[in-house]
């Protein structure tokens, strides 16, 4: 019932435009998926996310990703982790070793049990540079969308080779995620208000504190 | 806890009352607008909330160097969608289905409450908590789930506050923008305790602390909750993707852990592809929260097995949208994508804030909107086209270019034919009279001598307050006289050949000698009428 009153009053409204071609009857003016100028991406890509108040951690090769992950973990406090199936071993053995607890979310973790996790462990699908942002599109070494949400630090693994310069570059790259339906997440920082007085707060529901570790 | 339990008095209501009347019923901008102005606590909140945000603004989008063909991209890209809307929606109707989402469509705002409704009851459950979402604000959802014994629990800090303090939203991107500090925390103490867990007897005034009150208030109301109700930003028609943008991480809570997802969007909504993300995605969070990118972004096609709500609703919404579109100047503003940059800079907005507007969209965008969605019926519509200086800085931040003047000068337009047809006021025959005046030079000529005599007998420049009905114009302004000597009374003493034949030679430039010419013949025809 609805829908074909809504399509009638439409296209009574539109009865002004003749071409039925969207895209010859209004040409976009815009060139998709350009890579923007930045000379050092991971460093530009570094800057921005510290600029949200979140803390940048490099790692110079894969190996070294579990003792990073163990001293952030360590600093924080955090005694539990929640980590997807598909993130590798070799990052969270460490911390492991210094006695945080691995949760791993298989079977899933209840939503109570993810309250009382301190950190979650997880890779990236991409970052990029100029707004600081990492993206997942909760794969297995991301996991769903709950894992990284309910704990209240997020540490984040991300190879160089995966950060790009700007939001269209990105979009090229998760163009494949969107077309098999992948939910994705947008990450530019820890959880965040400007509600009262516009001044900005870090640390609301979601995560309070974000750790990003580019590796290479 | 429900306020029922507390034995409150008169009321068996399971979330905070908001204020009684409703919106259509306010009185018209000018009247509320007096009211508004005389509040300085209201006007210090407000200059200094939106000159914060303005200067924010500034410095982001200087920092892009293609920020124009950004806006004209965006722009574009909400003609095309504008200009084949049913096109698209069939597109993003069949990818959403696919997506295993349930479409459901809404001719107005009953529709879409009752379908809402009905969703909530089938899953058994009395509450829900919502994304904050212009269009269910705009439906008055709340109130219907309210109605039917279902507590719609809002968990955007500012809609908290709103919310909680039985009070309107005034601003669509910081809805509690009138309130300080001091007046929120008073808020969190005396009201959170009676729907959910208290604030700490502790709560001093400090954001940070008020922010940490709202996410334990809210965290057991998260985590319990089997429903939630979003709207969208966007709808990918290619993907059948919608797209949340927010900041606190309680859109993605409302996203995520419920069973049951619920968004209700308006039909405008829809872009044609996910690469069109990267123009929104960089135009948006730069024209509204005034930083390169806002904190969270949330995207979703359908049901994911394993991942978030197993159950997915989707509600599009028309409620006066295929009217707007109706008019080819007037659907310009349905490429709104609410960032709000304009009510962030206008200073008619930052003078009388939101409330004054009688609408959900306050600003120049709401005023350009609401009397389009509305119509004209009620006072404060009529009144709506007629709350601003036109000075243009709206147009000016406007990330998708809508020409707000232009479409404020089309509906004043608009209200008054709609006046004319009914009675000629006032205004109408001045307008009549003063045009009967005009179209003689002879005529004109005798009034402009009349009011010249005026200031030599009063010796004044500008009249000020006159009686009614002249108060109407002359309460807000100074009546400018005109001067002693007019300009055609000037002209003929100094310029006029037929009267200073020796200047029309020489002493003036070719092309002034030509308007003369022309000036001259207009007057000789005047003289023979």
């Amino acid at each position: 019932m609805g829908k074909a009153e809504i399509f009638a009053a439409i296209r009574a409204a539109l009865a002004d435009v003749r071409e039925p071609d969207p895209a010859a009857d209004v040409a976009v003016p815009w060139e998709y998926g350009q890579a923007t100028a930045v000379e050092d991406v991971v460093g530009l890509f570094a800057e921005r996310v510290e600029d949200y108040k979140a803390t940048v951690l490099r790692a110079a090769s894969a190996d070294a990703v579990g003792d990073l992950v163990a001293q952030a973990l360590a600093e924080h406090g955090a005694g539990s982790v929640a980590v997807p199936a598909g993130v590798p071993e070799a990052w969270y053995a460490a911390a492991e070793r210094a006695g945080v607890a691995i949760r791993r979310d298989d079977p899933p973790l209840t939503n109570a049990e993810l309250n009382e996790t301190a950190a979650v462990l997880t890779a990236a699908a991409v970052g990029w540079a100029e707004t600081g942002t990492i993206a997942l599109d909760h794969r297995a070494d991301q996991g769903r969308r709950a894992l990284t949400l309910v704990p209240d630090l997020h540490v984040c693994v991300i190879e160089a080779a995966q950060i790009v310069t700007d939001v269209p570059e990105a979009m090229a790259r998760l163009q494949a995620s969107l077309n098999d339906r992948q939910p994705i997440t947008w990450i530019s920082g820890p959880s965040a208000t400007s509600d009262i007085e516009l001044s900005r707060v870090e640390g609301v529901h979601g995560p309070r504190t974000l750790i990003v570790i580019v590796v290479g | 806890m429900t306020a029922t339990d507390l034995g409150m008095p008169g009321s068996s209501r399971r979330t905070p009352a908001p204020p009684a009347g409703r919106l259509i019923d306010s009185p018209p901008f000018p009247v509320a607008a007096k009211q508004y102005l005389a509040d300085s606590q209201l006007r210090a909140n407000l200059h200094h909330a939106t000159s914060t945000i303005r200067a924010k603004r500034a410095r982001v989008t200087a920092e892009l160097p293609n920020w124009e063909q950004l806006r004209l991209a965006g722009e574009a890209v909400k003609d095309r969608v504008a200009r084949h809307l049913d096109y698209y929606l069939e597109e993003l109707e069949q990818n959403l289905t696919a997506n295993g989402a349930h479409v459901h469509w809404a001719a107005d705002a009953a529709e879409a409450n009752q379908i809402v409704v009905d969703l909530v009851r089938a899953k058994g459950v009395d509450e829900v908590v919502k994304v904050k979402s212009m269009v269910t604000q705009e439906i008055e959802l709340n109130e219907a789930l309210e109605a039917a014994g279902i507590a719609a629990w809002e968990t955007d800090l500012a809609e908290l506050i709103v919310q909680l303090g039985h009070d309107r939203p005034s601003h669509i991107l910081v809805p509690a923008i009138h309130r300080n500090r001091a007046e929120v925390r008073e808020i969190f103490l005396r009201e959170m305790k009676l729907y959910g867990r208290a604030a700490p007897d502790s709560l001093d005034d400090e954001p940070r602390h008020l922010a940490a009150a709202a996410r334990q208030h809210l965290r057991d109301k998260f985590l319990r909750a089997k429903v939630g109700i979003s709207g969208a930003n966007f709808m990918v028609a290619e993907t059948g993707t919608l797209v949340v943008v927010e900041s606190e991480g309680n859109g993605r809570m409302c996203l995520t852990l419920p069973e049951t997802l619920i968004s209700v969007t308006g039909i405008e909504k829809v872009i044609p592809t996910a690469a069109d993300l990267e123009v929104f995605l960089q135009l948006l969070p730069r024209s509204s929260t005034g930083e390169r990118m806002n904190p969270y972004t949330s995207m979703w096609s359908g049901v994911r097995p394993g991942d978030g709500p197993q159950e997915v609703h989707v509600v599009l919404v028309d409620n006066g949208r295929s009217r707007v579109l109706a008019d080819p100047i007037g659907r310009k503003a349905l490429r709104c994508i609410r960032c709000s940059a304009c009510m962030n800079i206008c200073p008619v907005y930052e003078r009388v804030g939101g409330h004054a507007y009688g609408s959900v969209y306050p600003g120049p965008i709401g005023a350009i909107l609401t009397p389009q969605l509305r119509g004209t019926a009620a006072a404060i519509d009529r009144s709506l086209p007629f709350a601003s200086t036109l000075c243009g800085a709206c147009a000016e931040v406007c990330p998708v270019r809508i020409p707000i003047p232009d479409l404020l000068v089309h509906l004043r337009h608009r209200v008054v034919d709609e006046r004319k047809r009914s009675h000629l006021g006032l205004e109408q025959a001045l307008m009549k009279g003063g045009g009967w005046v005009m179209a003689s030079g002879p005529r004109f000529g005798l009034l402009e001598r009349a009011g010249g005599l005026v200031q030599r007998v009063t010796g004044r420049e500008a009249v000020g307050p006159l009686p009614w009905p002249a108060s109407l114009w002359t309460r807000a302004r100074d009546l400018p006289l005109p001067p002693e000597q007019t300009f055609r009374q000037w002209w003929r003493a100094n310029r006029d050949p037929l009267c200073h034949p020796e200047r029309s030679e020489g002493s003036l430039r070719d092309d002034e000698a030509t308007t003369v010419t022309s000036v001259t013949s207009a007057s000789a025809e005047a003289a023979a009428e």
